[in-house]
């Protein structure tokens, strides 16, 4: 190995770390605004349009971090909007299509309960710029959790229609999480390295956390699919190019196109 | 300031002329308002985190964001920077913070009054409080005092601010919610 090759390789995997998870935010905020005039009411498109709000700006501080890590000169909006979706490493069910408001709120819920463990345990990384953006990522997590789980209740214990609607969801988003908790290498290098938790660890919390909502929602968990999504390692499914398609237009039309 | 260390009164004067510089500044952040909430500066939002002479002698203002998506933080950047630029401190050296994150906690008391005075019902219970974990607090209305009053929706016309109605007064107010 050359010398400063370790150093590299290091470097280089807490940046992927880093656009993993500015790519989750990024992308899940980019679906949510896309109810923006379809929402089934005012106060719901107020939500889901804070919401996006929020994960956009994560995605921001996430994303120039990340920018600075690689040493490319490539900032915020060079990583959003002049990459195409295999260096895209978001979580699949983060890209996974709107659908009816039931299917939104439970990806939405899936994810809240995955950010709130990560981020809890972000804010105690040995990297503090990361620590910094996890802590006051964590507290809006916890407001967004609020919503999604509210509402994933009202829905499950609510009218037969409702009820059907978000078992479907459920049933239908339910083999994208196996992704959330099952480690890489990468994963696992910035483990060692106390940049990011254990994966295996958090699991049983998100599990606990979910089974509890989905008991008072009276919804059924569905069976365990093993067999995990590679959003994380830029294998998508084909509706991530859709997203990018309308997200990155106006960039890749006029390069450079600035207010 | 390497000249005047070697002089303890040329010292203490040029910290005394930090120190009011500093002063100087507060009072100077302290008319720029927010803004979404212009009743509010940025000082009662509890945004400024620190305002220094640092060793290089340039002045050194620290700001950190609400909320990480709210529209309002690049343009209070802009809003310090001219104002700092208009007090001839074109030298000064704005900064970014995130930690700690900022909460509803750094409102000072004058902001919360301000709020309420304007018609926003100011955050009811401190973060750390066991009934912020129960949901929704008690809001008191901000026109009648109230404490009569049902949560509209959990977010509102801006990051930071959920809707109410007072069943009392029948007032529809905002509400500054608690992060």
């Amino acid at each position: 190995m050359l010398p400063g090759a370790g150093a590299e390789l290091q470097q280089e995997t807490h940046c992927r770390y880093v656009l993993r998870l500015a790519d989750t935010s990024l992308v899940l905020g980019q679906r949510l605004g896309e109810w923006i005039g379809h929402a089934p009411a005012l106060e719901e498109e107020l939500a889901l349009a804070n919401l996006s709000l929020d994960l956009i700006g994560q995605a921001r501080l996430l994303l120039t971090y990340a920018g600075e890590l690689e040493c490319r000169g490539r900032d915020e909006d060079a990583l959003a909007f002049l990459r195409d979706a295999p260096e895209f490493f978001n979580l699949a069910l983060a890209e996974q299509p709107n659908g009816d408001f039931a299917h939104t709120i439970v990806r939405q819920w899936l994810i809240d309960a995955w950010q709130l463990e990560v981020y809890a345990a972000l804010e105690h990384s040995s990297d503090t710029r990361l620590a910094a953006i996890a802590a006051k990522a964590l507290r809006e997590t916890r407001y967004h959790y609020r919503f999604s789980s509210g509402w994933l209740k009202r829905l499950g214990d609510g009218t037969a229609e409702s009820h059907e609607r978000t078992q479907r969801a459920l049933d239908a988003l339910w083999r994208f999480t196996a992704e959330l908790f099952a480690p890489d290498e990468i994963d696992e290098r910035m483990s060692r390295a106390g940049v990011a938790p254990s994966l295996p660890e958090l699991a049983p919390r998100w599990s606990a956390r979910v089974a509890e909502d989905l008991r008072a929602a009276t919804l059924t968990r569905p069976a365990a699919q093993p067999y995990p999504w590679h959003g994380k390692r830029g294998v998508h499914s084909e509706h991530l190019g859709h997203l990018l398609g309308e997200m990155q237009h106006l960039q890749r039309t006029y390069p450079g196109a600035r207010w | 300031m390497s000249a005047a260390v070697s002089d303890p009164h040329a010292r203490s004067s040029a910290t005394a002329r930090a120190g009011g510089a500093a002063a100087q500044v507060w009072a100077l952040l302290a008319e720029v308002p927010d803004p979404e909430i212009p009743v509010l500066s940025i000082v009662d939002l509890g945004i400024v985190r620190d305002v220094r002479v640092g060793a290089d002698g340039r002045l050194r203002v620290a700001i950190t964001p609400t909320y990480s998506g709210c529209p309002a933080t690049a343009v209070i950047r802009t809003m310090v920077r001219a104002a700092l630029d208009a007090a001839g401190l074109t030298d000064a050296i704005l900064e970014e913070v995130l930690s700690p994150p900022w909460t509803s906690d750094w409102l000072t008391p004058a902001g919360r009054e301000k709020l309420r005075a304007f018609g926003i019902a100011p955050p009811e219970n401190s973060l750390m409080s066991p009934r912020q974990l129960l949901g929704s607090p008690a809001v008191s209305c901000p026109r009648c005092a109230s404490r009569d009053t049902t949560r509209v929706s959990e977010f509102g016309s801006t990051p930071c601010k959920a809707h109410y109605c007072c069943r009392a007064c029948g007032e529809p107010f905002d509400y500054f919610k608690c992060l």
